[in-house]
């Protein structure tokens, strides 16, 4: 089951400040649904453990996040996957952008380009829930994001 | 008879217990000590196994043990079978994969079995299954057939590099082709018959006991031919020698097809019972019956039929590709190639018919036997194929078809088969009368008025049942014989059990059986008991599968009846001081020819027993008779269904209005019985036609494994059923019966589909027609004219 998702969101900072954040593990693991531990592993590594609940599956998905194409700080493109167990998989990650502001406008905007997949019980019983669930997180993610930028 | 015997409408005598909540399943054996398995499943469609952690699952409350490939490998267990050996063209035999009960290095399906976790309890063994740590190296995974056999495709086994498993063959290719050559008018058609998933109402489950005090083995299971389990999981899988391993089908809720074959789980439990010391119980749950039951039908064809100018069929060519899944099940080898191509012909005279077929691995589930097997797939080619070519001649379908029908018995086709019986013209004038054809222009535009589409639709479908000779089906690669068993005991008073091979799982075997018991033997049906479904019970036997469990199974017991009569008859001659040669059996009398004298068929079996009247050297005391009968030819049951139906063109939504099916079943042993699996099998066959599909997405995923997104045939999608019935008796079988179980899943999805393209105007729509199929293919019907 794959699914593809695009937004934008327009944040009260410049570039660099939300670049800093957009690497600073704490804040990637307060923005993350669901994500219990955030753990770096290496220079642009992670382990995490992150819980889902998808309709009917709920599961504990253990797994790494990668930081790859690092671009200071126009943008870079985090991926994970993770092993839910009997619930199956889920892997994916997000193409993230950093664009100088509209003119006349203060701070930048980001827009990000997700691609996810999902494998097991949760495509099994949670098919017609997923686009819904992913654009859910998704959303959570990017405005938990702005909350973090705006909490300075 | 008083009205229990041959052909009479007896009540289902099981029926009872089953309605009250009596029936014993197998998830109501419940063994002293039981633990409780549960199974890991790929979540993967294609995967390698790099490592697999179970400590942190071994730690958790209630874990008896955990098994995975490993083990059963140390065990020196073998893996599952195919028990049908096709060759290909080129005369190399099939490609068949290792299939482990437990993955051994590799996932192929998602479903595919990874480890075993026992535990006291069935949520114990959940929760440590969650605590499985399996390191996947996920592969590409093959999906689509035409994916399957490209280039440098991801290879699923590796002793078939090219995904294929055969390239099979039947028929004259030269043959045909010169009658293409010589065709004024030649229809083409591609066709798909979509996936399905069987769903019987019980999902799977097993039983497995050891006794460590005798050695032995009892497996408790959902199977429709216990006999055939315990031959595969003794001489192939090595669990235990026959005389050491018992298996039990005890009520069995429905099968089709799903239930013939040898599973992974039984498998493991059976197995496991000695490995952990204590029975080991597994029921699967539904998403498991969707992902792991083996699927049908899957087949994508091409057709190409040669005609003449007036309409007669030259010949036939068909290319068919079947999607076999990610392993060879039990029988899947033989259901898309000598149970399909063999009917191709139809009821038609075809003087030359080829037919190539590709067996395709894929990552999905193994696909097999499902209610008609084969023979559903070439009903759906041969019909779709002669209406569509009756349109492009602008010829009525049914005048189409008469012309072609095969009409002196025996009729040799080219495609291996002999139709033994039959009368179809009489069949097709029955059904055109009950479904007042002559007057369907005026139901059509009684239909438009009302802004509907109507259309009708024929099937005049055959199947081969009675399943099978044993040398011929041996002959073509099978790897068992194919006769029943029938043992006849007749108790000191009279009552009677017939010991048979025969599995009932919904069929009513033990009303039809005692019908038959009750007309030789003039016996009241309550005195027949009918004892199945278990090994140590029943010495041998083949199963219930293909319809051949009246025209085989009962045809045994019929062969041992005569056995009893004729052993009854020297007793009533001791008895009543005449020759054997004078006495007569009528009624449930055995009287001396030309006298008074008679006594009744329980006294004569008293007199066996006690033995006081005849000398015990000289005749055996007691009255019990055993035969086995192997059928001399398949038969051949015969009908024409027609559906009719009703499109709304604003919303794709069909109702079928009126169906008509008239079977020619040979002799018929309880018509409420017959009628019963009639209608059961067009609602399985029009569930094809409009509802059911199993889809996998591109990643291998099964994405219709709840009810939720795989849509059955419910009441409101069904009309009245209006069923008649033909008789030409079935030369083939002391009984002349042809068999039923399949032939309405046979029948129906050509009629509806036939139905629907006449409604729309064009053949562009495949199964399942869902309203949104048949929405967007009304916006490509031209606009009718005003007149029709």
């Amino acid at each position: 089951m794959a699914m593809t998702m695009t937004g934008e969101v327009a944040l009260p900072a410049n570039r660099e400040t939300v670049w800093a954040k957009l690497n600073d593990p704490a804040v990637l693991k307060a923005c993350i649904p669901g994500c219990e531990t955030l753990d770096k592993t290496g220079e642009t590594g992670f382990s995490a453990v992150v819980k889902l609940k998808i309709g009917p599956v709920s599961a504990t998905f253990k797994g790494s996040v990668e930081l790859s194409d690092l671009d200071p700080p126009n943008g870079y493109r985090i991926s994970g996957q993770g092993e839910g167990g009997v619930a199956g998989f889920a892997k994916g990650g997000a193409t993230v952008r950093l664009l100088p502001p509209a003119e006349g406008q203060e701070g930048c905007i980001l827009t990000y380009d997700v691609e996810a997949n999902v494998g097991g019980k949760i495509a099994q019983l949670g098919a017609r829930l997923i686009d819904g669930v992913a654009k859910k997180m998704a959303d959570q993610f990017f405005n938990n994001f702005a909350e973090a930028v705006k909490a300075g | 008879m008083s009205g229990t015997g041959i052909g009479a409408r007896v009540l289902r005598k099981e029926d009872f217990r089953f309605i009250t909540g009596k029936g014993q399943y197998t998830d109501d054996v419940n063994r002293y000590g039981q633990a409780h398995a549960v199974f890991l499943r790929s979540p993967h469609a294609h995967a390698e196994i790099r490592s697999i952690k179970l400590d942190a699952a071994r730690a958790m409350p209630g874990v008896v043990d955990i098994f995975t490939g490993d083990d059963l490998a140390a065990d020196k267990i073998g893996g599952l079978i195919c028990g049908w050996m096709i060759h290909s063209k080129d005369g190399s035999p099939m490609k068949a994969g290792a299939h482990p009960a437990l993955a051994q290095g590799k996932v192929r399906y998602v479903g595919d079995h990874v480890a075993v976790v026992i535990a006291e309890t069935q949520a114990q063994a959940r929760d440590a299954i969650e605590k499985i740590e399996v390191d996947y190296k996920v592969l590409s995974p093959v999906v689509a057939m035409a994916d399957a056999v490209k280039k440098g495709a991801p290879v699923i086994h590796d002793v078939a590099s090219d995904n294929t498993v055969y390239n099979w063959s039947l028929g004259d290719e030269a043959g045909t082709q010169a009658a293409f050559a010589k065709a004024a008018h030649v229809t083409k058609l591609d066709i798909v018959n979509n996936r399905l998933v069987p769903n019987p109402m019980e999902p799977r489950a097993a039983v497995g006991d050891y006794d460590s005090g005798t050695g032995g083995f009892t497996l408790y299971t959902t199977s429709q031919n216990p006999h055939v389990a315990r031959l595969v999981l003794s001489a192939f899988i090595g669990i235990a020698p026959e005389h050491k391993l018992r298996v039990i089908a005890p009520d069995v809720g429905g099968g089709f097809g799903s239930k013939i074959f040898i599973y992974a789980e039984e498998t493991v439990c059976v197995w496991a019972a000695k490995k952990v010391g204590r029975p080991v119980k597994w029921v699967a749950d539904r998403t498991e019956a969707f992902l792991s039951d083996a699927h049908g039908r899957d087949h994508v064809t091409h057709a190409e039929m040669a005609l003449d100018a007036s309409g007669k069929i030259l010949g036939l060519r068909v290319k068919t590709q079947a999607n076999l899944g990610a392993y060879l099940s039990t029988f899947s080898s033989c259901v898309p190639t000598y149970l399909y191509a063999p009917l191709l012909s139809g009821q038609y005279d075809i003087p030359a018919i080829y037919v190539e077929v590709d067996g395709i691995y894929t990552n999905t589930a193994p696909v097999d036997a499902y209610r008609g097997a084969g023979r559903p797939e070439a009903t759906f080619v041969i019909e779709r194929m002669v209406e569509v070519a009756a349109r492009e001649l602008k010829q009525d379908p049914a005048a189409f078809r008469r012309k072609n029908f095969v009409r002196s018995f025996p009729h040799q086709t080219p495609v291996i088969m002999c139709y033994d019986a039959g009368d179809y013209d009489a069949a097709m004038t029955k059904a055109l009368e009950m479904s007042d054809y002559k007057n369907i222009g005026a139901r059509k535009a009684a239909s438009a008025k009302k802004g509907l589409l109507r259309g009708i639709g024929f099937s005049a479908y055959i199947e081969a049942c009675g399943i099978a000779p044993s040398a011929a089906v041996g002959s073509l690669g099978a790897g068992v014989g194919l006769w029943e068993s029938a043992e006849v005991r007749v108790n000191p008073v009279g009552t009677v059990e017939i010991l048979t091979g025969s599995h009932s799982h919904g069929q009513g075997h033990e009303t039809t059986f005692a019908q038959l018991v009750s007309e030789r033997l003039g016996i009241p049906i309550d005195n027949v008991a009918i004892v199945h479904g278990d090994t140590d019970k029943v010495q041998m036997g083949m199963g219930t599968y293909g319809s051949r469990s009246g025209a085989v199974g009962m045809s045994a017991i019929s062969k041992a009846l005569d056995k009893i009569e004729a052993k009854a008859k020297k007793v009533a001659g001791f008895v009543l001081e005449a020759s054997p040669d004078d006495i007569e059996f009528k009624d449930g009398k055995f009287s001396v020819r030309g006298t008074d004298k008679e006594i009744d068929f329980g006294s004569v079996a008293l007199q066996a027993y006690i033995a006081h009247k005849f000398n015990g050297q000289e005749l055996e005391p007691g009255l019990k008779e055993s035969a086995f009968w192997d059928p001399t030819n398949f038969t051949f049951p015969a009908g024409v269904h027609i559906c009719e139906l009703e499109i709304d063109p604003a919303t794709g939504v069909t109702r079928i209005d009126r169906w008509t099916a008239v079977d020619d079943f040979g002799n018929v042993i309880n018509p409420m019985i017959v009628e019963g699996q009639v209608h059961g099998g067009i609602a399985q066959g029009v569930g094809q036609a409009l509802l059911e599909g199993a889809v996998y997405d591109a990643s291998g995923q099964l994405v219709t494994a709840s009810y939720m997104d795989y849509s059955m045939p419910r009441a409101g999608d069904l009309p009245s059923y209006d069923v008649g019935m033909t008789q030409t008796a079935c030369p083939s079988n002391p009984l002349g019966i042809k068999g039923c179980g399949e032939a309405g899943a046979i029948a129906a999805p050509p009629a509806v589909m036939n139905a629907i393209t006449d409604a729309i105007g064009h053949e562009g729509i495949a199964m399942p027609a869902t309203p949104l199929a048949v929405w967007r293919a009304v916006q490509k019907t031209a606009p009718r004219a005003a007149a029709e």
